[in-house]
């Protein structure tokens, strides 16, 4: 593994030993996987921690594995202006009701990274300001990109005006 | 009158309704609905290479209640599609459209779920621009085919004109008459 | 208060909530108490695009605000989802539509590091040359914008003229002059020609007096200095806080650029600085802008010294689309090339954030791949989208006519900001 990426995980380990349950390397990308109750801890002891000091959230996206079980992952890309490094969390929910902690609190770039997420894969982030759909008129019932929805779309999903 | 019984019914009118016409044609101000890639190319067509402002769109009114020729640049949306249409609502008579790009004409590349494919589901449209994005040159040749439609006179999408049509399968490519 | 009507869609009403919940913390004794909510809509002579903002305005100070979103949305995450890697290509074109040679440069680097491979010499320093003239061309756009919105139109006829010579040379390298899709996975298409980059050599000769020409129109001129100096002004904390990155984050003085903290292609091998500047208002965004578009030339200069010989294609049949001739008469290319496009290239499982430098920003591609030929999930992290969140910081305080002059300094491109 890389000297970066061990350093990285080292320093998880000494607080969250317990709640890693993956931790890959990839390509010199690390990614850690989470559960959803404790990742706004372990962002903010991403961000605030002295050595680490990942303070910018790259970015933040949601992706449906079409598995039975965790279906929708939420994916945390993080980087560190000091050490010019990167590192990737990742999270996993249910597919009824999918709900996750909101890192607008963290980060304030969180805030319409999540609501892009909510628009396109349906996922509810608690204790987000202002959670409405991004790109899809507000009206619209379902969720783009999950992996049920064709990519033609669904006839009447959107109205047209009258020629 | 006695004049008209001599050179026949409405002759005055239609020379009139021929002049009119071709100050319109003359003087066809754009209303740019710029939406995307090919509102780069519009604006080229508008810098000083391609020169739109040689066949009288000397400006570009972003106020649809000044223009006559609304060209459509880029992919329309259903969410966009309610803006498009009430901007050509608000234009007065006789307006026509230009569909510049795949993105309106016909949905371009994108068969999505929130692309409407082709404005022509909810605008009658005039001429039909290909390309993605069609070079500036392809507008102005656009735009010298609706000059044509206006002269004789056509509006609100009858005989809707292409460009890449074979030279002389539709009418001559003459601009003045 | 302006009334709110009973609306029957509720999409209205929920903007307007969200407009109404800004925390507003400026008080003014106007008299006449008069707060208006103007919409300055999709259809509109100076926003970049298709970009909806809600103003609550004070008489002529804006309050609060709230930008609206997806007029150009496309889908391009759900068709990514359904195109092989290479038929992607094209559409990453139309992403950041002012330098496309960008962001196709940004997919295939993306794509390279998922699959493992790595571009020839030749083609490394092909397609730095083609980022960097991108970065021209995207900034000649941007200070013709700019002083188009503020009233100079003669800047942006100009600017357009050297765009228009720059048009010429894609054509002349790519085959189109506006989207390209130059590059490929594991290379570039076609090699460019000598006489192409004698006349790169020439139009980089002549670029700085044109370039210095609009300058002196602009930056000693009273009007112009009073309408950006001071406006739209950032702090860093909260540029660092709103994830800010590009010109408009060097604007407020942090220095970061992607090509020096994490270099790619041969930026390590380049003498180049990264002009930062203080202050964080639309007069330093756009000195950044102006002072970035010298250090391209440099690099443009550095690269047509240096380029080598050689191929412009990895020669890694496997992954790598096989040149056309040879497909027609050999066999092995026959079956390679069928191969590649029928069933895409089949990277291994596991996923990848690959980010550079584009002239907007941080671009980065972020791909999840099953081992298919298509990706799983393909995001684009977009440097407009995350960029236009920080608009209603900028414009808070501000009068009407400055909000123009802010989206223009900002920079966005829609067809970026709604993928």
């Amino acid at each position: 593994m890389d000297v970066m990426n061990n350093k990285i995980l080292d320093r998880l380990k000494t607080k969250f030993a317990d709640i890693i349950s993956d931790a890959t390397e990839f390509r010199g990308e690390l990614t850690v996987v989470l559960p959803k109750e404790r990742i706004v801890e372990v962002c903010r002891f991403l961000k605030e921690d002295d050595e680490l000091r990942f303070n910018l959230l790259a970015d933040l996206c949601g992706i449906d594995m079409y598995t039975p079980t965790r279906r929708f992952g939420i994916i945390y890309n993080l980087y560190s202006f000091t050490n010019k490094f990167r590192v990737r969390l990742k999270t996993f929910t249910e597919a009824d009701h999918p709900k996750v902690p909101t890192v607008t609190g963290i980060w304030g770039t969180a805030n319409w990274h999540e609501r892009e997420t909510f628009d396109m894969f349906g996922i509810i982030f608690e204790g987000h300001p202002d959670l409405r759909r991004m790109y899809m008129p507000d009206e619209f019932e379902y969720y783009p990109l999950r992996k049920d929805f064709p990519l033609m779309g669904i006839r009447g999903s959107l109205e047209l005006p009258k020629k | 009158m006695g004049l008209e019984s001599w050179m026949g019914d409405g002759y005055i009118a239609t020379k009139i309704e021929d002049v009119l016409n071709w100050c319109r044609k003359n003087s066809l101000y754009p209303s740019p609905m710029g939406i995307s890639c090919c509102a780069i190319e519009m604006m080229a067509a508008a810098g000083p290479r391609f020169d739109i402002a040689r066949f009288g769109s000397e400006v570009m009114r972003f106020t649809p209640r000044q223009c006559d020729v609304m060209i459509v640049a880029g992919t329309t949306t259903f969410k966009m599609a309610k803006v498009v249409r009430k901007i050509y609502d608000q234009m007065p008579e006789p307006k026509w459209v230009i569909a510049m790009g795949a993105c309106t004409s016909s949905g371009g590349m994108y068969r999505t779920y929130s692309v409407v494919q082709g404005i022509d589901q909810f605008l009658p449209v005039d001429v039909y621009v290909a390309g993605c994005p069609p070079r500036p040159d392809n507008l102005l040749h656009a735009l010298m085919l609706l000059q044509e439609k206006v002269q004789r006179g056509e509006s609100k999408g009858m005989a809707p004109a292409f460009i890449g049509d074979f030279h002389g399968s539709r009418g001559s490519n003459s601009v003045s008459k | 208060m302006m009334e709110t009507k009973p609306e029957q869609s509720s999409r209205k009403s929920r903007i307007l909530e969200a407009l109404e919940n800004e925390h507003v913390s400026i008080s003014f004794d106007d008299p006449l108490e008069n707060e208006m909510v103007l919409n300055m809509g999709p259809q509109h002579p100076s926003t970049h695009g298709v970009l909806r903002l809600l103003i609550k305005l004070d008489g002529e100070t804006v309050l609060a605000s709230v930008p609206e979103l997806g007029y150009l949305h496309r889908g391009y995450e759900k068709l990514a989802e359904n195109c092989s890697f290479h038929e992607f290509i094209p559409h990453t074109d139309r992403l950041d539509y002012l330098s496309p040679l960008s962001n196709n440069t940004a997919y295939v680097l993306a794509v390279e590091k998922l699959i493992g491979i790595e571009a020839p010499p030749r083609a490394q320093y092909i397609r730095t040359l083609i980022s960097e003239l991108a970065r021209i061309s995207s900034h000649l756009m941007f200070f013709g914008s700019v002083a188009m919105d503020i009233g100079a139109l003669t800047v942006w006829m100009w600017s357009f003229r050297e765009r228009e010579k720059l048009y010429d040379l894609f054509e002349r390298i790519a085959g189109a002059r506006f989207t390209t899709s130059y590059t490929r996975i594991g290379g570039v298409a076609q090699d460019i020609a000598p006489e192409t980059l004698w006349s790169i050599r020439n139009f980089i000769d002549e670029l700085p007096g044109k370039v210095r020409e609009c300058e002196n129109l602009l930056n000693t001129n009273r009007i112009f200095l009073e309408r950006v100096d001071g406006i739209g002004i950032i702090t860093k904390e909260r540029a660092l806080d709103l994830g800010l990155t590009g010109p408009s984050l060097r604007a407020c003085g942090i220095e970061h650029d992607l090509r020096r903290a994490n270099p790619y292609l041969i930026y390590k091998d380049l003498d180049f600085a990264v002009p930062t500047y203080e202050g964080g208002d639309c007069l330093a965004r756009y000195y950044v802008r102006m002072a970035e578009i010298q250090e391209s030339i440099k690099i443009v200069r550095q690269v047509l010294e240096k380029i080598p010989a050689g191929e412009v294609k990895a020669g890694q049949p496997k992954q790598v689309l096989p040149k056309k001739e040879r497909v027609y008469k050999k066999m092995e290319e026959l079956i390679h090339d069928f191969m590649l496009i029928n069933f895409g290239v089949n990277p291994p499982v596991g996923e990848i954030y690959h980010a550079v430098e584009a002239p907007k920003g941080e671009l980065g591609f972020y791909i999840y791949s099953n081992g298919e030929g298509q990706p799983w999930r393909l995001k684009i992290r977009s440097p407009s989208f995350v960029n236009l969140q920080s608009i209603s910081t900028m414009m808070k305080g501000a009068m009407i006519s400055d909000v123009v002059a802010i989206i223009a300094s900002l920079d966005p491109i829609m067809g970026e900001a709604d993928k």
